[in-house]
């Protein structure tokens, strides 16, 4: 398989990641040759074999459902790009 | 006191004979000197460094000091260390001082260990040879026109300077071992799950572990020992009973059987490499070992394997970085959707959003199966290797890499060459298992060379046995470059 600059550019919007037509071209050839590497993959047979998601059979803990956290928000919102009165600002999504 | 091991320093800190400050000053002034020209520390702050060294001498002073209480220690950039900047090699965190500590890091202050600073590394974890590092590339101490390996590579380049007693690092595929090859240091991967990936920030979240870094395996025994625990705000956190991993050090090898996996001796092994390996096999077996021929047949696919999940794994934990709610956000941007875009293409370099859009696209409609979900299949097949192999030997042996230091910029216009340097140390990420690398000689340009050991899981007592009755036996872990 291989892929298009559209193939890229369509890639970089679902990632949220703004490219330009120069650089998808410069991408779409480093990424064909990672692909090519991974195509390897696709002579095994893996019919029957169990997907391995985690090197550990672990189950997820529970813990009491109690309150934990104290508040910190303020040295939370200290390290953030933009806030006002305790709430993080982007622009404007509703007209 | 630069040569010393950790158990050294801290005896002589028992005695009174030194107290952490003066420790502490004498390497942070190594580190003002031998920085400039290595580039191994993105964040140095001398005025920290002495308070916790001030304190460390408090509790030794009340007779409350554990047993490595006043020994520092430098951390990888990619742990949160709560006041300090924590940038984990990108611009995206360039602005970033953690409002907490890793679980690394609260277990490095409870024993008592001054911080001496947050150690470069390769962009969010991503790379072998630390060129992708916003803060510039780390150079070799043992030839600074070569790179020190990655991801780890300020970790394994202060160590191999002599810059810092011992360093943390991470491994998601090779992370820790390659480096310490390459800068002729000794390091150590756990079993997943042994040390706590809270705080750790994370790149593939499956494969991520974090382990010692310093010049013998007694050392990074006693620093495992500081380092893991159960910790209940990480899910994989193992629940096991506390270990001493340097309770066998000195237990004779007679009876070890090493298995050495056919397929790591194999085409693309440079020879001087090979010869090396093959010299400390021929050195462990004099001390008692035997050795077993062994098959990893699937290892061959642990790149495309791992240049699937990783990415995946690593698509979906960088969504985090949006501009929202903590570092860097694009300047310029007219709506809500232009400013994550600009921000994302701004915040991370090359090599970050290359693997992004890698995960983004095996993880989308039409292709999960195909890639996603066959490689994880693949993953299975390889960890059954390695159990089979574990039927018949105690421990695998074998080159940690295929060569040794290559030269700065020679791979980085080749993003498969570089991933190939990881050949041989993405397989035990993968299964999951604890891996190790130690200096085991040079190349005919003077370049260190490591031998990995990979063990079953949890069997780090065993390895570190192993790799210490061989530093016993040889001393290549106590060369270091003449120049500095």
């Amino acid at each position: 398989m291989s892929l298009s600059t559209d193939d890229v550019k369509r890639i970089a919007r679902l990632a949220r990641i703004e490219i330009d037509d120069a650089q998808a071209q410069a991408t779409q050839g480093r990424l064909n040759t990672i692909f090519g590497l991974i195509e390897a993959m696709q002579a095994v047979s893996t019919a029957g074999i169990e997907p391995m998601a985690h090197a550990q059979d672990v189950f997820q803990r529970l813990r009491e459902d109690a309150v934990t956290e104290t508040d910190r928000r303020d040295a939370f919102q200290a390290i953030a790009p933009a806030v006002e009165n305790g709430l993080y600002l982007v622009p404007r999504v509703v007209e | 006191m630069f040569e010393s091991s950790l158990s050294t320093l801290a005896a002589q800190l028992a005695a009174r004979a030194v107290s952490s400050r003066e420790l502490a000053q004498a390497w942070l002034d190594r580190i003002a000197a031998l920085n400039p020209a290595l580039n191994a520390f993105i964040t140095v702050d001398p005025e920290k460094t002495l308070a916790e060294a001030a304190a460390a001498d408090a509790l030794i002073a009340a007779g409350s000091a554990g047993p490595l209480t006043g020994v520092p220690v430098a951390h990888k950039d990619i742990f949160c260390t709560d006041g300090w900047l924590t940038t984990c090699g990108s611009k995206m965190l360039s602005n970033f001082v953690a409002p907490y500590d890793a679980h690394v890091i609260q277990r490095f202050k409870a024993a008592g260990m001054p911080s001496l600073g947050k150690t470069n590394m390769d962009e969010f974890a991503m790379g072998s040879s630390n060129e992708t590092s916003f803060y510039g590339a780390v150079k070799n101490p043992w030839d600074t026109t070569r790179v020190p390996g990655g991801s780890s590579g300020g970790a394994a380049a202060c160590v191999a300077a002599r810059m810092a007693p011992a360093a943390t690092g991470t491994d998601t595929g090779g992370s820790i071992r390659q480096p310490a090859a390459f800068t002729g240091i000794t390091g150590l991967k756990p079993t997943y799950g042994l040390v706590s990936r809270y705080g750790m920030i994370a790149f593939a979240s499956s494969l991520d572990q974090a382990g010692p870094m310093a010049r013998s395996a007694e050392d990074c025994a006693r620093l495992l020992n500081v380092m893991t625990g159960f910790d209940p705000n990480d899910s994989t956190s193992l629940e096991r009973d506390k270990e001493d991993y340097a309770r066998d050090l000195d237990q004779p090898l007679a009876g070890l059987r090493i298995g050495l996996p056919r397929e790591f001796f194999a085409e693309g092994l440079d020879r001087d490499v090979a010869a090396a390996v093959d010299a400390a096999v021929a050195e462990l077996k004099k001390l008692g070992a035997t050795t077993v021929d062994i098959s990893l047949a699937n290892s061959k696919l642990a790149i495309p394997v791992y240049y699937v999940l990783a990415p995946a794994e690593a698509s979906s934990n960088l969504s985090r970085f949006d501009g929202v709610r903590y570092g860097y956000r694009a300047p310029d941007y007219a709506d809500l959707d232009e400013m994550y875009a600009r921000t994302r293409a701004q915040g991370f370099g090359e090599e970050v959003k290359r693997r992004v859009l890698i995960g983004t696209y095996v993880l989308s409609h039409g292709y999960y199966d195909a890639y996603y979900v066959q490689a994880q299949k693949i993953r299975r097949l390889i960890a059954d290797d390695f159990s089979e192999a574990f039927k018949t030997c105690d421990l695998i042996l074998g080159p940690t890499t295929p060569g040794t230091a290559f030269k700065l910029g020679e791979n980085a216009d080749d993003p498969v060459a570089m991933y190939l340097n990881d050949l041989y140390t993405i397989p035990a990420n993968l299964a999951g298992l604890p891996g190790m690398s130690l200096p085991c000689g040079f190349d005919s340009q003077g370049l260190p060379i490591g031998v990995q050991l990979v063990g079953n899981y949890f069997s780090e007592a065993r390895m570190l046995n192993a790799a210490h009755q061989y530093q016993r036996a040889t001393d290549w872990h106590t060369r270091m470059p003449i120049h500095l």
